[in-house]
C-alpha cells in the first residue's frame, strides 16, 4: 500500500498562494531595503533620525500646550507617532505596488498579492528600526530623572506590531486595487491620513476631548490606529507601571482584541476585494 | 481546502494535452478614453457616458498541444497571437472559455522586464528567479551555471543600469533558461546579443526541444516555423483560420500573403495607368 502524500498546491489567485512565494517575498524586502540603505551615507541611522528629529520638533510645540498631565511626554509622543507612521508610510507604499510593477506583472504570472504584502513587510522591519529612537529617547531620559524607565513589559511590543502588521495588509490590498483603476485614490487618501493622523490622539490625550463626546467616541472606539496607539503606550510608556497597567488586564485583553478584531475584519475586506478584481488589473495598468 | 492536494503520481495527473484550450475568449474595453480616476469616473457617471467598446481580442479559440509537439502561431500584426500565449502563461485570464495547462512554462516574452536596474547582476538572478518561481534552494545549486551561460562573470557586483541591453538580454535568457522548462514559450527568435552568444541561445533551446520540451513561437519569420514546428495556427482579427500541420499552414498563409501582396500590385498599377490616362490631357 502506497502511503498518499499531501502537497502544498494553494488555488491560483487565493491568497494563501503566498505561503508558496515565501522566497519571492523575501527578496522583495530585501530589495526595498537594501535601496533605501544602500547608497545613504547615514543608512540605517535615518531611519532613527527621522522620528528622533519629528518628535523633538513636536516636543517643543506641544508640550506646553498639552503635555502638562502627561509624565515623560517624548515617550508619549514618540509611541503614538512610530505607529501611526507604519500605519501611514507602508499603506501608501502599497497602494503603488501594483501599478509600479505593471511591467512584471504583464511578463510573467506571480501571485499579484506579493507586491504589497512585500512593501507592508519592508515597512514593518523600518519600524522596528525605528524603534531605536525609543530606545534613545527613553535612554536619554532615564538619565536625566535618575530613575529607570525601562521595564520587562516592554518586551510586549510584538503583540501590537503583529497587529498593525495585518490591519496595515488589509488596508494596503484594499489600496492598491482602488489605485489600479482609480489613479487619484492616492490624493485622497493622503488627504484622508491627514485627517487620520489629528484623530488619532498622538500628540494629546484623547481624555481632552470629553467637551465634544462624539468626536471622543470615534477616536476611541472607531480609529483602529488609536486603539494600537493605545496598547503600544499601555507597554512601552506606562509599562514601568506595570502593576497599574498589566493588571488591569480586562482593559488590556479588551484593547487586544478589539484591535485584532479591526485588523482581521481588515484583512479580509482587503483580500476580498482585491482577490475578486484580480484578474481585471492587467487591462488597466 | 486549504490549498493542500494529494500528490497523485505523475502519470495519472497527466491528461493527454499539456496545453488545452477550450473556446478561449478574450475580451478588452476598446474605449477612446479610458476613466482612470474616480473625478472622471462620477462626472461621467452622472452624465451617463460610461461606454464600453467590446473589443474581442481572441474568439472560441480551441487549442490541443499534446506533449513534444512544437507549435508557431502566424499572423499579421495584432491578430492575437501575442495575447494567446498570454492566456496560456496565465497572464491574462480569458473572459469566456477554459483553459488547463499541465506543466512549468519558460516564457521568452519580454526578456528583462522582471530586472531592476538599481540592484546588482547578482541580486537580480535571485529576484528574477523568484519571480519566475524558482525556490532560493534552486536558484543556489544553479547560480554558477547562469553565470557562466551569461558570461557576466566580471560584473556580477554592479549594478545592472550600467549594462548593455545586450548584456540584460543575455542575464534574462540565463535565469529563464536555466530550468528545463515543460513548456517554452518564445516571443519571435531573439535578435539581440552577438552572433556567438545566439548560437549558444539557439543550441541552448534545441536541446530543450530533443528532451522533450514543448514550443511554442510566435514569428514573422516564416522559415523559422517551417524550420523549428511541427504544427502551426494561422490566426486572424482573434479568430482561427487555419489550425494543423506546420508545412500546410505556413504555405496556406504565405499562399493568402501572395494574394494580398498581388491584390495590391495590381491595385497599384490600375492607378498608374489610370494617372498615365490622365497626364496628357
Amino acid at each position: 500500500m502506497t502511503k498518499t502524500k499531501w502537497r502544498f498546491e494553494p488555488k491560483e489567485g487565493s491568497f494563501i498562494e503566498v505561503f508558496k512565494y515565501h522566497d519571492l517575498l523575501s527578496q522583495l524586502v530585501s530589495r526595498d531595503l537594501k535601496l533605501k540603505y544602500r547608497r545613504s551615507f547615514l543608512g540605517y541611522l535615518w531611519s532613527i533620525l527621522n522620528p528622533l528629529l519629528v518628535m523633538i520638533v513636536m516636543t517643543i510645540v506641544f508640550s506646553t500646550m498639552f503635555g502638562r498631565n502627561l509624565p515623560n511626554f517624548p515617550i508619549y509622543l514618540l509611541c503614538g507617532r512610530i505607529i501611526f507612521e507604519f500605519i501611514n508610510t507602508s499603506t501608501g507604499k502599497a497602494l503603488g505596488s501594483i501599478t509600479d510593477n505593471a511591467v512584471l506583472l504583464k511578463k510573467t504570472y506571480v501571485s499579484k498579492f506579493m507586491f504589497p504584502l512585500a512593501k507592508i513587510t519592508s515597512s514593518m522591519i523600518d519600524f522596528v528600526f525605528s524603534m531605536g529612537a525609543l530606545v534613545l529617547v527613553m535612554t536619554f531620559l532615564s538619565i536625566i530623572r535618575g530613575e529607570c524607565l525601562f521595564s520587562f513589559y516592554n518586551l510586549l511590543f510584538p503583540i501590537v506590531v503583529i497587529q498593525v502588521y495585518v490591519f496595515s495588509l488589509g488596508l494596503g490590498f484594499l489600496l492598491a486595487e482602488l489605485h489600479v483603476f482609480f489613479r487619484d485614490i492616492r490624493y485622497i487618501y493622503n488627504a484622508i491620513t491627514v485627517a487620520w493622523l489629528y484623530l488619532s490622539a498622538i500628540f494629546y490625550d484623547a481624555s481632552m476631548l470629553k467637551a465634544v463626546p462624539w468626536v471622543q467616541f470615534i477616536v476611541e472606539h472607531l480609529n483602529p490606529a488609536y486603539i494600537y496607539i493605545k496598547q503600544f503606550r499601555d507597554i512601552i510608556w506606562m509599562g514601568r507601571n506595570g502593576l497599574e497597567v498589566i493588571y488591569n488586564t480586562r482593559i488590556f485583553a479588551q484593547n487586544f482584541l478589539v484591535g485584532i478584531a479591526y485588523a482581521l475584519a481588515m484583512l479580509a475586506i482587503g483580500v476580498f476585494f482585491f482577490r475578486r478584481k484580480q484578474d481585471k488589473f492587467i487591462l488597466y495598468i | 481546502m486549504f490549498g493542500f492536494v494529494k500528490d497523485l503520481p505523475r502519470e495519472e495527473k497527466k491528461s493527454e494535452y499539456i496545453v488545452d484550450l477550450k473556446d478561449v475568449t478574450v475580451r478588452f474595453n476598446k474605449a477612446s478614453e479610458n476613466v482612470d480616476n474616480l473625478k472622471e469616473y462620477f462626472v461621467k457617471l452622472i452624465r451617463h457616458e460610461l461606454m464600453f467598446q467590446e473589443f474581442l481580442a481572441l474568439q472560441d479559440i480551441n487549442l490541443q498541444i499534446r506533449p513534444g509537439e512544437a507549435w508557431g502561431f502566424v499572423g499579421t500584426n495584432g491578430a492575437g497571437k501575442s495575447t494567446l500565449l498570454k492566456v496560456i502563461s496565465k497572464i491574462l485570464k480569458p473572459y469566456k472559455g477554459t483553459v488547463s495547462v499541465n506543466g512549468t512554462i519558460a516564457s521568452l516574452i519580454e526578456l528583462g522586464a522582471g530586472i531592476d536596474p538599481q540592484l546588482t547582476a547578482r541580486e537580480n538572478i535571485y529576484l528574477n528567479g523568484t519571480i519566475l518561481g524558482y525556490s532560493k534552494k534552486f536558484i543556489d545549486s544553479k547560480f554558477d551555471d547562469i553565470v557562466t551561460f551569461s558570461e557576466l562573470e566580471e560584473f556580477l557586483d554592479s549594478p545592472v543600469k550600467n549594462f548593455s541591453s545586450g548584456m540584460k538580454t543575455r542575464l534574462s535568457f540565463s535565469i529563464a533558461t536555466v530550468m528545463e522548462p515543460d513548456i517554452l514559450i518564445v516571443d519571435e527568435i531573439l535578435a539581440v546579443g552577438d552572433a556567438l552568444f545566439r548560437k549558444k541561445c539557439m543550441d541552448r533551446m534545441n536541446h530543450m526541444l530533443s528532451g522533450g520540451t514543448t514550443l511554442l513561437l510566435v514569428s514573422h519569420n516564416i522559415n523559422d516555423i517551417q524550420r523549428l514546428c511541427n504544427k502551426a495556427m494561422w490566426i486572424n482579427r482573434g479568430k482561427t483560420v487555419m489550425s494543423g500541420e506546420a508545412e500546410e499552414v505556413c504555405s496556406a498563409y504565405q499562399g493568402n500573403i501572395a494574394d494580398i501582396k498581388e491584390k495590391e500590385r495590381l491595385e497599384r498599377e490600375k492607378q498608374k495607368q489610370l494617372n498615365a490616362q490622365k497626364k496628357p490631357t
